[in-house]
């Protein structure tokens, strides 16, 4: 079997405008969205209570509302989570509530209104740990773009590693911007998915200038965008293939993993889809811009060896 | 050219023979057990508390499938659910007879069902969060600003003491914010006692202050003496969590330093959460503290006008009373307290028993104080409660102090326990809180090993009908890579939870990227005439500087979720870190020894089994 069988080189470069100009505008309303709509951050960032309660039949959340807004409980959210007999109750954080006995009062007032529920998680963050998440997520993903800048600098040339983390970072702010339109949960899983997905969609771009890399110094007498072209092309079988590889893993987890995997994998589908575009069709049109050639290679090769060596000890 | 020394071949088949030994204790499961330990530091548990465990489910009748004594305490394992809560019932009657005061806790625990001869190799099956056992997990944060507060007022009262000793008069000595005030009357005495405080207050800063007609040491704490406060306050409450923990009866608890100021106590497999909450969240401290009795003075606080260095406070009856700031003794100096009876009046009370120099500053204190009243208060999150407020009939010495009137027994149980379990050094609060039920638990475990089998399973269906033989060669180093994996975790008994099953299914996905780009490259190399050996040879030489690349960058990514992320991203990072260690290893080493086993002894190789590989009529376009 094989899928692939290109007999030319695909001239991507000849619509290098159109894919970023596509690029562009979904970046653009990925900010727009993520300005006018907002993140809609879970429990874990804002601070609040979460408690998820399971019914043997299925749930009367109308039940359940009137059972809190008894018991004096205000701008709460009762949601299905999962199933019709999952619950899932968000109270926000209130400065002079007993909040660490919050969960047990919830309960309470359940019991006598809506009876049946059996208490299976209760989450409670404070204030303080919301904006240290907040902050550290920040950070995190700081270090992950000096890293890589970093690296690819070593390894390439600060062309690749520019455009790599240009074209990368856009699939994050394309992801956060999915999550905004739609308004779905952003907990601390998916910013672990986000960051993961901004490791492995910057593989792409390695994949592809490592060939470029390689065309560069094997191969004389070609254009930068015939170069480009060559490396795309004949990496673009392994691209396909291995995306749809770990698509399928993250599939399974949509599928299988249940309510509390399900966003992480939302997640890494968005980044997997735009990863594979960006990191292909926009790095590489940014690097032919940022002008490299042929001569900044050939020089190269020591450094390339050193990698190597060094690649052996790990 | 395909051939591996016999050292490589030796290193993949130990590899892969440690992994699965270390991963082989996780198909066992676990079976129900029960665990008794040493709830006090005097008791040991020994042989004999082995056999006294023997006779007890003897005795009741409670068949059990062995027992082991490690430094834990006595395990004992049982068939089923059921008979381990009967034997857990026996077990507390026969080792705790008197239930307000525990000598042994006895609690419900999980013990690994795999042979002896892999528990003794420490081949463990992967320790499970919490997320997938069910159970508590407490952020508690301690007010390092209380526990500076508590230490200057007691060095206030030491100031007072060493100023009265060495006859400097003084016109007060009062904590104002986080520096102690010396009023003095002239400089001689100013001198005088600043010498006096270096020689005899080591932490403290001091600085003159005022004119010569009002001079004043200002004092404040050290630097250097401010950290070790704070970190022995951090130390005692989680000494002081430790010992409340183990009257709640929980088998692993989990209590440990998280930053400066932060300790985090997991409870795995804890039900009652509520009963947990109320033992760790009552962060109380004791402190006594003398009653100002003077006529006119209360009337005068509850006007909102308290006489200086007083406060009033609520007594359980609800009657107002005025209390002295300075503070006479603190938790700190509490050895021991026990429920127990009034001897005169039958009146449920608390006994407690003081440290040597508690016991000395009690006994000055009360001789001092014949027919005055002093409080005992009870200090909850900023906000105290006198318990009581006894009137001093005669000097008490010897350390022994009771505690009585209008109490219950269950809030004189309840009081003892909290003072027993030791009084905190700073006020702590609860800032983050997750509660799993048991059953929620499993059902992350099931969702977890579904997504990860399935996955597993699309992948290898499809690399095998796409790659054939070397298709065949990624999944088996694929699956080498989850034994890898599953080996190393359980081997550092790091936590497992959902979003590092996550990470594992993950981390399978993105590593069959480094035998797509191998086998990719080997049908590249064919596509271009190359003979087979040369071209698998080629391939994985020339694929493996892009697979240390792409892995390296994925790897920077992992390690700042480590260094950033905590809870559930940590758990992630961890298994993605260690993912795509073993994953380079897996598809380089373990696929090329394969693929080396399988085609490097052919010497005429003509075909390999990589699926089909189409040549274009026309020589790719680039090759001029």
């Amino acid at each position: 079997m094989e899928f692939f069988r290109i007999k030319k080189d695909i001239p991507f470069m000849r619509h290098a405008l159109t894919f970023n100009v596509i690029s562009l505008v979904t970046f653009i309303l990925a900010v727009f969205f993520l300005f006018t709509k907002g993140l809609h951050l879970s429990v874990e960032f804002t601070g609040g209570t979460l408690v998820e309660v399971k019914y043997q039949q299925a749930a009367d959340l109308e039940k359940i509302r009137g059972a809190l807004g008894k018991s004096g409980f205000s701008d709460y959210s009762v949601q299905n989570f999962g199933s019709s007999q999952d619950v899932m109750i968000r109270l926000p954080l209130k400065g002079e509530q007993n909040t660490s006995q919050l969960g047990e009062a919830v309960m309470k007032s359940l019991e006598t209104e809506a009876p049946g529920a059996a208490l299976s998680r209760v989450e409670f963050v404070g204030p303080q740990v919301g904006k240290e998440l907040a902050e550290n997520g920040a950070m995190a993903l700081l270090l992950v773009v000096i890293g890589i800048v970093i690296y690819l600098a070593f390894r390439f040339e600060w062309r690749f590693s520019v455009s790599a983390i240009i074209a990368n970072l856009h699939d994050v702010v394309i992801i956060l911007g999915f999550f905004a339109f739609f308004q779905w949960e952003f907990s601390l899983s998916v910013l672990a998915a986000v960051l993961a997905v901004l490791g492995y969609s910057v593989n792409e771009s390695v994949v592809v200038f490592d060939r470029v890399r390689e065309t560069f110094k094997k191969v004389r007498g070609l254009s930068t965008p015939e170069v480009l072209d060559h490396a795309i092309t004949s990496t673009i079988s392994r691209t396909i293939i291995t995306h749809g590889s770990t698509q399928l893993m993250v599939l399974s987890m949509l599928i299988f993993g249940g309510e509390t995997l399900y966003y992480f994998a939302l997640a890494l589908t968005i980044g997997i889809c735009f990863g594979i575009y960006s990191s292909v069709l926009v790095a590489s049109p940014l690097v032919m811009w940022l002008g490299v050639s042929r001569e900044q290679f050939i020089r190269q090769k020591k450094v390339v060896e050193g990698a190597n060596e060094e690649g052996a000890v790990v | 050219m395909n051939r591996y020394p016999l050292w490589k071949y030796v290193t993949v088949a130990i590899a892969l023979v440690l992994g699965f030994i270390y991963t082989l204790p996780n198909f066992f499961g676990e079976s129900p057990a029960v665990q008794v330990s040493s709830a006090k530091a005097t008791l040991k548990v020994d042989q004999k508390t082995q056999n006294r465990v023997e006779e007890a489910l003897k005795a009741a009748s409670v068949a059990h499938d062995g027992i082991q004594l490690d430094f834990n305490g006595v395990k004992t394992r049982f068939k089923d659910t059921d008979t381990q809560l009967k034997a857990k019932d026996a077990l507390e009657k026969a080792f705790n007879p008197d239930a307000t005061d525990p000598q042994y806790v006895v609690a419900l625990n999980l013990l690994s069902a795999s042979p002896q001869w892999l528990t003794s190799l420490h081949a463990l099956p992967m320790y499970l969060g919490l997320d997938l056992r069910g159970g508590v997990h407490f952020l508690l944060q301690v007010d390092m600003k209380g526990a500076l507060t508590k230490r200057l007022d007691s060095t206030s009262a030491d100031l007072r003491t060493l100023m009265r000793d060495k006859n400097l008069r003084h016109g007060g000595v009062n904590r104002e914010g986080d520096r102690i005030v010396i009023k003095f009357r002239d400089t001689e005495t100013q001198n005088k006692a600043r010498f006096a405080m270096s020689e005899s207050q080591p932490d403290l800063q001091v600085v003159e202050a005022g004119d010569a007609s009002e001079p004043r040491l200002i004092a404040t704490l050290k630097v250097q003496a401010q950290q070790k406060i704070g970190e022995s306050a951090l130390k005692q409450n989680i000494t002081t969590l430790h010992n409340r923990i183990n009257e709640l009866g929980v088998a692993e608890p989990v209590i440990q330093q998280q930053g400066q100021d932060r300790i985090v106590v997991q409870l795995p497999g804890v039900q009652d959460t509520a009963k947990a909450k109320d033992i760790l969240g009552r962060t109380a401290t004791l402190e006594i503290r003398l009653v100002d009795d003077t006529p006119g003075a209360l009337d005068a606080a509850l006007a909102g006008n308290p006489p200086f260095g007083t406060e009033v406070y609520t007594e359980r009856g609800g009657q107002p009373l005025l209390v002295k700031k300075q503070v006479v003794l603190t938790g700190d100096r509490l050895t021991d307290a026990q429920p127990g009876f009034d001897n005169q009046t039958q009146e449920p009370a608390v006994h407690l028993t003081l440290d040597s120099a508690g016991a000395r500053i009690f006994k000055d204190v009360t001789r001092e104080n014949v027919n005055k009243r002093m409080a005992i208060l009870l200090i909850e999150k900023g906000k105290g409660e006198v318990i009581t407020a006894p009137v001093i009939r005669t000097e008490i010495g010897g350390g022994r102090v009771q505690i009585s009137g209008r109490m219950t027994t269950v809030e004189a149980n309840d009081t003892a326990l909290l003072l027993r379990a030791g009084s905190l050094a700073a006020p702590m609060e609860i800032i983050e809180e997750r509660t799993i039920g048991p059953s929620l638990g499993a059902e992350n475990i099931k969702k977890g090993f579904h997504s990860t089998m399935w996955g597993f399973a699309a992948i290898a269906v499809f690399m095998i009908l796409y790659y054939q033989m070397f298709g065949v060669v990624s999944v088996l180093a694929l699956a080498s890579n989850l034994l890898f994996l599953v080996a190393i975790l359980s081997l550092l008994q790091a936590t497992l939870t959902l979003p590092g099953i996550a990470a594992i299914a993950l981390t399978l996905g993105m590593a069959i990227d480094a035998n797509v780009l191998i086998n990719e490259r080997v049908r590249e190399e064919l596509r271009a005439g190359m003979p087979p050996q040369a071209a698998i040879s080629e391939g994985y030489e020339r694929a493996f500087g892009t697979i240390l690349d792409s892995n390296i960058t994925t790897l920077i990514a992992g390690l700042a979720l480590l260094i950033f992320g905590s809870g559930p991203v940590r758990g992630f990072a961890v298994v993605h870190c260690l993912g795509i260690l073993t994953s380079i290893f897996s598809s380089v080493v373990v696929s090329r020894a394969l693929v080396n086993l399988i085609y490097g002894r052919q010497k005429k190789l003509t075909k390999v089994a990589i699926g089909q590989v189409w040549k274009p009529g026309v020589a790719a376009g680039t090759q001029k």
